[in-house]
């Protein structure tokens, strides 16, 4: 997994409460064979005029020019600011995935919905809560300031603002760890490799059937 | 201290290392993979620059999506005529080629479902470990083995580092004494089983199928139980080794061979459950009571005896069964009080991982014999379970028997069982099927789907409705 520690970019907005993830990523797009390329369908019904479909090239597709996200002054945005309870709706991890895929390192918001949370971590990416006061100020200073940037330092626990003002976050001491060091559950399991490779070396004597039977190419 | 189960045994086995947090590693023998649930662990690994951590633990091989018509297949990967089934099994194929996996490809004669596969070629052993992106993958437990299924995120787990991170379950025995009455398979046990504990009666358990009729069970009969544990709520189901087991697994392919086969029989003989051991609950049936069984309702745990009739809402006092037997009336086209005898069948299908060994296709085309289906039934298929399951069975001339009766005779894959492919039902249809699953249009777009033995699936065929398989052989 992508490690997080410090992201400095332009702050996009998704201005509405409950985003679920239908709405960040459409259900006809879930056919696909990859975990990646999601980003060009990211809030597909919103930020296109036509339906989309699956493995299609999306430059020529008419776009909603109301929708931020196609606004020039976004263009490359790294943090995603939010409203309440972001990410709510189905499970589907593909959410994170095409945040992920669009650029997006994080998203900051009131509130988020438990499993997108959840699944972000699993992806590098890192959903920070602020109070809902703090968030309408972002909002508004972003509104006001093209070019607008956030930096993120995520040892110091710290979101900063173009002048300075910075807004300190929680988040829990072994999920900033993982995403800290890069570490997905794989990366910590492979922690233990010595352990495994110890395992495997007693079960070859044990059971020396259990390798090598079938023949690689 | 209280003895083991063949659950804890296997468990203990396979510990790398305990956690903290009550979770622990666990590590994997066998991994088989197929080409829906693996493109994105693969990616993953791409993704992370990853390798498999032991190429020569996993065999993969194309099932869900693949054709079973004879036409279709004769092509290959290239004739698949839906091109997303099309690329799921094209990057199967690439995706074993760039890590050296073994995979038995789309026309390959040992290619097949992948519960399956697994056993007939050796590559699942007692006392193993295996997983597979299914959940019916604890058909292996039937070899006195720990299986069962994992997500997407876990396949990428265990390729990447030959460990799931698991927590152990609780200990469940199920005990099925006496003896069957003639007629009686074992899928009618396992149906049975689920009307009695419900679909989640072993949320949470392993589950071990003990008692005289699993003794007297042969192996195939054996997979087609443990095969439909998860239907119970089971994740992993299993049976103890004995003499059968052995048996069954010598000269297979993948199998240890003879410098090793002496230590690995005795390794295997100590996978049983200590006379001591402990269960956290125990569920007693009695063998001789079990008729042959059908699914009325759209979940597995709405099956009753075949002279039975439709439930009535009505006698129901407990709100939530009430309206959930109205639901599933309305849904499957059933009246109240009707009687199963009463319902006429569609379909037929014969096959997917619980029930397509050459054992089935014998108990078919044994009822099949000299008959003929019914002018009213639309299709009868028969999808073998693997090119193998298929070669023997034409060897042994089952399959004219079968398509004299007027059954087709397929290519082997999961075909009908979830409808990823061609094979589906219609609106309204009804099924009588060998499959695993009930539920609301998984066999099709408003498909009505009757879980059934092979036989009763074969007489059901026959008689145009179902039908006791005793009464119809009896006619003869
Ligand atoms: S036959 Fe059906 S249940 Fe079995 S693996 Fe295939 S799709 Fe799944």
């Amino acid at each position: 997994m992508k490690s997080f520690t410090q992201v400095t970019g332009i702050a996009a907005p998704m201005d509405r409460a409950n985003v679920d993830t239908d709405m960040i990523i459409p259900k006809n797009f879930l056919k696909s064979i990859k975990r990646t390329g999601f980003g060009k369908n990211l809030f597909d019904e919103l930020r296109y005029l036509d339906e989309g479909l699956p493995d299609q090239d999306c430059t020529g597709r008419p776009l909603n020019e109301e929708f931020p996200l196609n606004f020039p002054r976004y263009q490359g945005a790294k943090v995603l600011l939010a409203r309440e309870n972001f990410g709510c709706g189905s499970s589907r991890e593909h959410a994170p995935w095409a945040l992920d895929d669009y650029g997006f390192r994080a998203i900051i918001a009131p509130s988020f919905a438990d499993i997108f949370f959840n699944n972000s971590f699993k992806n590098g990416l890192l959903p920070i809560i602020l109070p809902a006061e703090v968030v309408e100020q972002l909002f508004q200073e972003m509104y006001a300031t093209e070019g607008y940037e956030l930096s993120i330092d995520l040892a110091e626990q710290v979101v900063k603002t173009p002048s300075g003002e910075s807004f300190s976050f929680e988040i829990d001491e072994f999920r900033k760890h993982c995403l800290l060091n890069g570490l997905d559950d794989i990366g910590l399991t492979l922690q233990d490799a010595d352990a495994i490779r110890a395992y495997e070396e007693k079960r070859k004597q044990q059971t020396p059937w259990l390798f090598g039977a079938i023949k690689p190419a | 201290m209280a003895g083991k189960t063949l659950y804890d045994k296997l468990w203990d086995a396979h510990l790398v290392k305990e956690r903290d947090d009550g979770s622990a590693l666990i590590y994997i023998d066998r991994h088989i993979i197929h080409e829906v649930t693996t493109p994105q662990a693969f990616e993953g690994l791409r993704l992370a620059g990853r390798k498999p951590w032991r190429v020569d633990s996993i065999l993969a091989t194309p099932d869900h999506n693949v054709p079973t018509t004879a036409v279709e297949r004769a092509s290959g990967v290239e004739g698949i005529e839906d091109p997303v089934s099309r690329i799921q099994v094209q990057t199967l194929d690439d995706n074993c080629d760039e890590f050296g996996i073994v995979e038995f490809k789309i026309n390959d004669d040992r290619q097949g479902i992948v519960h399956v596969i697994g056993p007939e070629s050796g590559a699942c052993l007692p006392g193993m470990t295996i997983v597979c992106g299914d959940s019916h993958t604890a058909t292996n437990g039937a070899l006195g083995a720990l299986a069962h299924g994992i997500g997407t995120s876990e396949v990428e787990h265990v390729m990447a580092t030959q460990c799931l991170v698991a927590k152990k379950m609780k200990n469940l025995l199920i005990k099925v004494d006496g003896e069957l009455a003639p007629g009686v398979t074992p899928k009618d046990v396992v149906l049975a089983i689920i009307a009695k504990i419900g679909t989640a009666g072993g949320t949470g358990y392993a589950m071990e199928f003990g008692g005289q009729v699993f003794r007297d069970m042969s192996m195939e009969g054996r997979m087609t139980v443990c095969n439909m544990a998860i239907e119970a709520g089971a994740r992993a189901g299993m049976v103890a080794v004995d003499d059968t087991t052995i048996d069954y697994v010598k000269g297979r392919t993948y199998a240890p061979n003879e410098a090793q086969w002496e230590e690995a029989v005795a390794n295997w003989k100590e996978l049983v459950s200590d006379a001591d051991a402990e269960f956290d609950k125990v569920v007693e049936i009695d063998g001789a009571s079990i008729m042959p069984q059908v699914s009325w309702g759209t979940s597995p745990e709405m099956v009753l005896p075949v002279d039975a009739s439709v439930p009535d809402p009505a006698q129901e006092a407990d709100p939530v069964k009430k309206s959930g037997i109205e639901r599933a009336l309305q849904y499957m086209g059933l009246t109240a009080g009707q009687k199963i005898t009463d319902i006429s069948v569609d379909r037929v299908f014969i096959g997917s991982c619980t029930n397509s060994r050459i054992e089935d296709i014998r108990a078919a085309a044994e009822v099949a014999k000299g008959r003929q289906v019914a002018s009213s039934v639309i299709q009868a298929m028969v999808v073998p379970g693997s090119g193998q399951v298929k070669a023997q069975a034409e060897a042994e001339g089952l399959d004219k028997i079968l398509v004299e009766a007027g059954f087709e005779w397929r290519e082997p894959g999961c075909s009908m069982c979830l409808a990823m492919n061609a094979d589906k039902l219609g609106n309204g249809e009804h099924c009588a099927s060998t499959s695993n699953r009930n539920f609301e249009g998984r066999q099709g777009y408003g498909g009505r789907t009757h879980l059934v033995s092979p036989a009763m699936a074969a007489a059901a065929a026959v008689a145009g409705h179902f039908i006791d398989v005793r009464d119809l052989t009896a006619q003869a």
